[in-house]
């Protein structure tokens, strides 16, 4: 997308906004689906996440760290370089690493590998911040790159089977002040806290439309958030200590979603309430 | 049959056992393997510390039956509630209604207990999350039952008289620690747990019970 088009979204996004802020009191009473539809009306084809999408790109092809590397040869699970579809099939089990890997915690991987950077430095930096807020941006860029595709994560591996079984565990783990678990809020259907609607993620549709719709633009703080973002304000939420980014809790509860996806229809970069 | 021949069709079909047949670990191995794991995927931040995730038995009993879709049967189900119910206390003063007002305040917020929130800021009871509780408030959850006219339908029109006593022993037991009522309930134990405080949960009885309550209108 050229900065020209990137510019006319954004215009079209502050007419939104204004129209939204007028009719706040209307907005409150709709069930935030609605609301929501409205609003990518308003916007039609645009999401301020093409703005992090574009630095995505950008950024992917970008000669970057201290190896002055771009991540070109970057090995998301297709082979080196492949983007397309990659983000459809993650986490997946990695032989290099030796690991089941999210798209996050991949990148971080092939920024090291190839660029040089600290990826514990990475994963140690909060949210929206140096070179995290770069890996929400390749983030967004990789997912949009599989838009319409449908999940496929691969259960060959023995590894990626372990971490559904320890993924649905997690799931249902009850814990925190208030003894919430994933599966308190999310294993049933047509659910909703105040006026928010819950996604089921223990099947489809809930499961691809809730976890696939990560990297998603959260209208209501106007920040990008990836998949790892909205786990760790989820563990948050139910009152949990804080979740390391790349954890193999938080990929063991992506590979369980990502599998009861499996068939749905990517979306992400979503936008969100 | 040649000897390096041989050495080679061993090393690979060593390989292909350990790629296509390596078993799946059993029940308990994953148990293990899920506990391992979540042990080195957390850290403290603020007043969340790596206690909250210390194993809890009415917690794996409950998460095992919901994760496998096995009811637990009769008799776990009896010791979790008989657990938890000894937990319950009945007020210090034997005075059970606060201010419905107040009430309406703690029901209203979703407040505390998270790593941004400050370990000494006032909680709230989540309610309006879950249930829907007084006609007035539209942004509700509904992951609990309504609430609405909950002392009218239950016939309470003077909450301190004999007749209304084992329906507010009840719900003052039913805030203190759900659990002690039904073993897998999703509710929060808000005594037991030390969400909320004996005044404010006196204040959410207010607002279920006072005829003059408007979730009784």
């Amino acid at each position: 997308m050229t900065v020209n088009a990137v510019e006319t979204q954004m215009k079209k996004l502050i007419f939104a906004l204004g129209l939204i802020g007028l009719s706040a009191a209307a907005f409150a009473q709709k069930s935030s689906t609605d609301s929501i539809a409205e609003y990518r009306q308003m916007l039609q084809d645009g999401n301020p996440a093409d703005l992090f999408e574009a630095k995505g790109e950008d950024l992917w092809k970008q000669k970057r760290g201290p190896k002055n590397a771009s991540l070109e040869k970057c090995d998301l699970g297709k082979g080196a370089g492949v983007f397309k579809g990659a983000w459809v099939e993650l986490p997946r089990y990695f032989s290099d690493t030796g690991r089941v890997q999210d798209l996050e915690s991949r990148l971080v991987t092939c920024m090291q590998e190839l660029q040089g950077f600290n990826a514990e430095e990475i994963a140690k930096t909060p949210f929206g911040r140096g070179e995290q807020s770069n890996v929400t941006a390749l983030a967004t860029w990789i997912s949009a790159e599989s838009k319409g595709m449908k999940f496929n994560l691969s259960q060959s591996h023995i590894e990626e089977r372990k971490m559904y079984e320890v993924g649905k565990r997690l799931f249902f783990l009850r814990g925190g002040s208030h003894d919430f678990s994933c599966a308190t809020c999310h294993s049933q259907d047509d659910k909703r806290i105040r006026l928010q609607d819950l996604p089921n993620l223990t099947q489809n549709p809930g499961a691809g439309a809730g976890f696939g719709a990560w990297p998603a633009y959260r209208v209501s703080n106007g920040q990008m958030w990836g998949a790892q973002l909205r786990l760790n304000d989820c563990y948050r939420q139910q009152r949990f200590p804080y979740p390391l980014f790349g954890s193999d809790a938080t990929i063991a509860l992506g590979v369980y979603m990502g599998v009861n996806g499996k068939g749905g229809e990517a979306i992400a970069p979503a936008i969100k309430r | 049959m040649n000897r390096k021949y041989q050495i080679t069709i061993s090393a690979i079909a060593v390989a292909l056992l350990t790629a296509c047949a390596a078993p799946m670990p059993s029940g308990a191995d994953l148990d293990k393997l899920t506990q391992d794991i979540l042990g080195r995927s957390f850290r403290d931040q603020g007043q969340a510390k790596l206690d909250r995730l210390s194993p809890d038995e009415d917690n794996r009993l409950c998460d095992e039956s919901e994760r496998t879709g096995v009811a637990l049967d009769d008799k776990l189900t009896a010791q979790i509630e008989a657990r938890n119910m000894k937990t319950i206390k009945a007020p210090a003063d034997g005075k059970y209604l606060g201010d419905f007002k107040e009430g309406e305040k703690v029901a209203q917020s979703g407040a505390g207990k998270t790593w941004t929130d400050k370990a000494d800021s006032v909680n709230g009871g989540n309610c309006y999350n879950c249930h829907r509780i007084s006609k007035e408030e539209l942004s509700y959850g509904t992951l609990g039952p309504s609430l609405y006219n909950y002392g009218k339908i239950r016939g309470v029109t003077n909450p301190s008289s004999a007749e209304a006593k084992p329906i507010v022993e009840y719900t003052w037991g039913k805030l203190q620690n759900a659990r002690a009522y039904n073993a897998c309930s999703n509710m929060p134990r808000f005594a037991h747990k030390g969400i909320l405080t004996e005044a404010q949960i006196k204040n959410v009885m207010a607002l279920l019970l006072d005829p003059a309550s408007p979730v009784n209108k």
